[in-house]
């Protein structure tokens, strides 16, 4: 019998430990694991590298481990909407690698593929290029970027069962299913948990070969970075 | 001289019927507004939506849809989601017509610059880099000078790159510039802008065409 399933967070993250190398799903604070970055933040670990595409805001998602400098490096695309974040990366407190959102997902899906690197032409002839190996083909030149190697990737589905199967919701989706096939450990948190046989087989996003660990979720906020609305 | 919504009304016209286009945030995220009548475009958000709708009612809001600019929107008819991977997949093989984006320089050769000021602000590319490298057809809407007047059309970005050689339209309030082997070519200028106002305030090359014209932009 397949034992995924775990009661909540705590639980879920009780071995990661000072130093791990974490993926965090999620685009902003759409899809974000809500409840285990709360555990993380809890049980205090530290010095962590962080790999997710954002860097949270201020109080809310990565933000809340950035704050209580639980954080040593960070890798990510974007991290515009976080001024925490901003005054520790000019101060040097924290270490920053932003790298492309295209490669950034490619990395994770080169984990996922068991593909050691991938080819991309983004960043060719700026900083991100410095030190890579590049490689011409059809005469146009390109990155050579490797797999991201991480101890744990932690993401936030809709729908789960306890064979770990998932589907995901909306963009919610994002880079939800790239990190949960990239990390050595992949932990599932899910706003609704089922019974295996409750899902359409063909409607699943992540097959549960790829998923170690799943629990139910609670207290979502699902916090909105920006409320755009027609008027009536 | 435009504001920003006729920088967008511009860019609007721009767009041809069945295009996938990518807009990114700021001005370009307003051309969705100007789509001219009789015309279909399909709009791509890279953190994986085809076929972006308009904003929500507010009973409609939902946490779980946004764009990239992370602004509540909804769906049009016949959308699809996808995930990130796939998402610049459909980026880097060439599938997007047009992509729409902002800028902090542009240099006359198509470089351009615009995610990071060393050591004042350091925001990421997020998928501009991708973007950049991989468009048929990039068009930056942006000023026409900074914030301290100077000019944003250079003949070289002092900023960090985003991508080499690859715009290929400037759209600013003063004028429309089409990038050439020789430089920034003036097509058409902004009612009320004279040719001379556009040279003083253009640091890169700059040549206008035989052809120029007053732009329209209704």
């Amino acid at each position: 019998m397949l034992k995924k399933v775990v009661k909540n967070a705590e639980e879920a993250i009780v071995d990661i430990t000072d130093g791990a190398t974490i993926m965090l799903g999620g685009f902003g604070l759409c899809g974000i694991p809500e409840n285990s970055i709360k555990a993380l933040v809890n049980k205090g670990v530290k010095n962590l590298t962080c790999i997710s595409n954002n860097a949270g805001v201020d109080d809310f998602g990565i933000g809340l481990m950035l704050k209580t400098r639980q954080v040593k490096k960070m890798i990510a695309s974007y991290v515009g909407e976080n001024a925490e974040f901003e005054r520790q990366l000019l101060s040097g407190e924290l270490e920053v690698e932003l790298i492309p959102q295209g490669t950034l997902a490619t990395r994770c899906m080169a984990a996922g593929y068991g593909i050691p690197a991938i080819y991309t032409p983004a960043g060719v002839g700026t900083e991100v290029a410095e030190g890579k190996e590049t490689r011409e083909f059809d005469g146009k030149t390109y990155l050579m970027e490797h797999a991201f190697k991480s101890d744990f990737a932690i993401v936030k589905a809709w729908k789960g069962d306890t064979n770990g199967n998932l589907i995901f919701r909306a963009t919610s989706r994002n880079f939800n299913p790239l990190m949960a096939m990239a990390g050595k450990i992949t932990i599932v948190e899910v706003e609704e948990l089922v019974q295996p046989g409750d899902l359409d087989p063909d409607m699943i996003h992540t097959p549960g070969i790829y998923v170690n660990r799943i629990f139910k979720g609670v207290h979502y906020e699902k916090r909105i970075e920006q409320v755009t609305v027609t008027k009536r | 001289m435009l504001d920003k919504f006729g920088i967008a009304k511009r860019i609007a016209k721009e767009l041809q019927d069945g295009y996938y286009v990518n807009l990114g945030i700021g001005i370009p995220t307003l051309v969705a507004n100007y789509v001219p009548q009789g015309i279909e475009v399909i709009l791509q958000s890279e953190n994986g939506l085809l076929g972006i709708g308009p904003f929500p009612f507010e009973e409609d809001v939902d946490a779980d849809l946004i764009n990239a600019g992370k602004q509540t929107v909804t769906i049009a008819k016949g959308s699809s989601f996808f995930d990130s991977a796939m998402s610049f997949g459909m980026i880097r093989s060439g599938r997007v017509d047009l992509t729409v984006l902002g800028a902090m320089e542009v240099a006359d050769n198509g470089d351009i610059a615009n995610w990071k000021i060393p050591g004042k602000m350091v925001k990421g590319m997020g998928g501009a880099m991708d973007l950049v490298a991989s468009a048929k057809n990039i068009i930056v809407a942006m000023q026409h000078v900074n914030k301290s007047g100077e000019s944003k059309l250079l003949s070289k970005c002092s900023l960090p790159i985003t991508g080499l050689g690859c715009v290929k339209k400037v759209v600013t309030e003063l004028g429309v510039f089409d990038i050439t082997s020789v430089g920034f070519k003036c097509i058409e200028y902004a009612t009320g802008v004279s040719l001379d106002y556009i040279k003083e305030k253009t640091l890169g090359r700059l040549v206008v065409a035989d052809d120029v014209k007053e732009m329209s932009i209704d």
